[in-house]
């Protein structure tokens, strides 16, 4: 029924030779949407806003703001790592699924990486929504027991004896990485030091770029 | 419960399959609606986060596991509308309104969205209760096998670890996804040695903190 149903609404995804056939689960998500519509639940400009939002307004740009901060500015470094929340809120990154943050520090000793093993836990207002591989059963699984083995699949390797401490957040509470700075960028400014920063870098599964 | 949503631990999932830095937000349009109308339907108050979660983390395993994530999402927010009576199977299937709607007390605006996305849902609640464990102290988490949504996970049941950090009193997922109220408690991250819980082979250099409740905690 449902197929009959878009059958009528949306013959343009089948037509034009491009082989186009919408799939089971994408019938399913417009019939939903529509009897959402229909019953006043969702207001569909919300829907369009709330999309809007996440593609193109959070992401880890934002993020990369708060650690270059931190690399170039002593007592914001110390704000953060005290109270993570109230620093990152005063750059105007707040909200949903970022209301309690912590930040943990990459050191030449140790590495941090963060994990959700049960769901997909993750900062969005500084990293934005979670890559696919974060929400997927392969790192969930392997994070917590194997991690120098999913950096391998980062293509990171870390010194032997460097401890790694693992982040899994089974609460509200929502982890930051701070990376450790690059050599070589005495004097940058944030702005320049926000390009090496990348959002794997931000999770523990990567290093900051090398200048 | 003991569900497929509890990974940590398990073998046998492959590698890690990621797109580097600049992989799409999205990877098809339907996936949007579901994250847009996920939060949408949230904000009309009918259930709460912890509800939310339990209706996707207790899909029987062999769904969960063959679902994407905003596979499971869908399948989480049509369980909560269809279990509150605002939708029903027919309705999903024939893609249209079978039956009046149900009266909400709000529904979320394009001008409301803004605010709710910045004001999100601060879980910490003022309190009195004293802690029970201070930084540093040995604790064990319990070794507890309950039926209904938790977020102690499987891994860490039983092992001894140590208070590492305290992060006030904060809602119960618990009870919150059952419809038993917040019931906050102490929340505290707690720190375990990789040895502690993967046996003698693990890596020496590891250790894993979760965050825990603390009725999870018992002293050690």
């Amino acid at each position: 029924m449902a197929q009959d149903h878009d059958h009528h609404h949306h013959d343009h995804d089948h037509d034009h030779g491009h082989g186009t056939v919408l799939s089971d689960v994408e019938l399913r998500v417009r019939a939903l949407e529509s009897v959402l519509v229909e019953k006043g639940y969702v207001d569909p400009a919300a829907l369009d806003l709330l999309i809007e939002t996440y593609e193109t307004k959070v992401g880890p740009h934002n993020g990369a703001h708060v650690v270059a901060k931190a690399w170039s500015d002593p007592a914001y470094h110390d704000w953060l790592m005290q109270d993570a929340t109230a620093a990152i809120q005063s750059l105007g990154y707040i909200g949903r699924q970022g209301e309690h943050m912590v930040a943990v520090k990459n050191t030449p000793t140790v590495h941090n990486m963060v994990v959700c093993t049960l769901c997909s836990c993750y900062p969005w207002p500084v990293l934005g929504l979670p890559p696919v591989w974060y929400k997927s059963a392969p790192y969930r699984s392997r994070a917590v027991m194997d991690p120098r083995g999913v950096l391998k699949d980062f293509g990171v390797t870390l010194p032997e004896g460097k401890q790694i401490k693992v982040w899994d957040s089974t609460a509200e509470v929502r982890y930051l990485v701070l990376p450790e700075r690059p050599a070589g960028t005495e004097g940058w400014s944030e702005d320049q030091l926000a390009q090496l920063v990348t959002r794997d870098s931000m999770i523990g599964t990567g290093l900051a770029r090398q200048p | 419960m003991n569900g497929g949503a509890d990974m940590g631990g398990m073998m046998g999932f492959g590698p890690v399959r990621h797109e580097g830095e600049h992989e799409p937000k999205f990877h098809a349009e339907w996936e949007k609606r579901v994250l847009a109308m996920t939060l949408a339907v949230g904000a009309t108050g009918q259930w709460n986060i912890d509800m939310s979660r339990s209706a996707r983390e207790s899909l029987p395993p062999p769904q969960y596991y063959a679902k994407s994530y905003y596979e499971i999402w869908l399948a989480g927010i049509e369980r909560l509308m269809i279990e509150r009576g605002m939708i029903s199977a027919e309705e999903i299937e024939a893609g249209r309104v079978l039956a009046p709607p149900k009266k909400l007390p709000r529904i979320l605006t394009a001008e409301a969205v803004p605010t709710v996305l910045a004001k999100g849902g601060p879980t910490e609640r003022p309190s009195d209760q004293p802690a029970r464990f201070k930084l540093g102290d040995r604790v064990r988490a319990r070794n507890m096998h309950p039926t209904g949504h938790t977020r102690l996970p499987r891994y860490v049941r039983g092992h001894v670890g140590t208070i590492e950090l305290l992060h006030g009193v904060h809602v119960f997922p618990d009870s919150n996804a059952t419809g038993k109220g917040e019931q906050p408690q102490w929340l505290y991250t707690v720190r375990f040695a990789g040895r502690e819980l993967w046996g003698v082979e693990a890596d020496p250099t590891l250790s894993v903190s979760v965050d825990a409740w603390d009725s999870y905690l018992e002293p050690a």
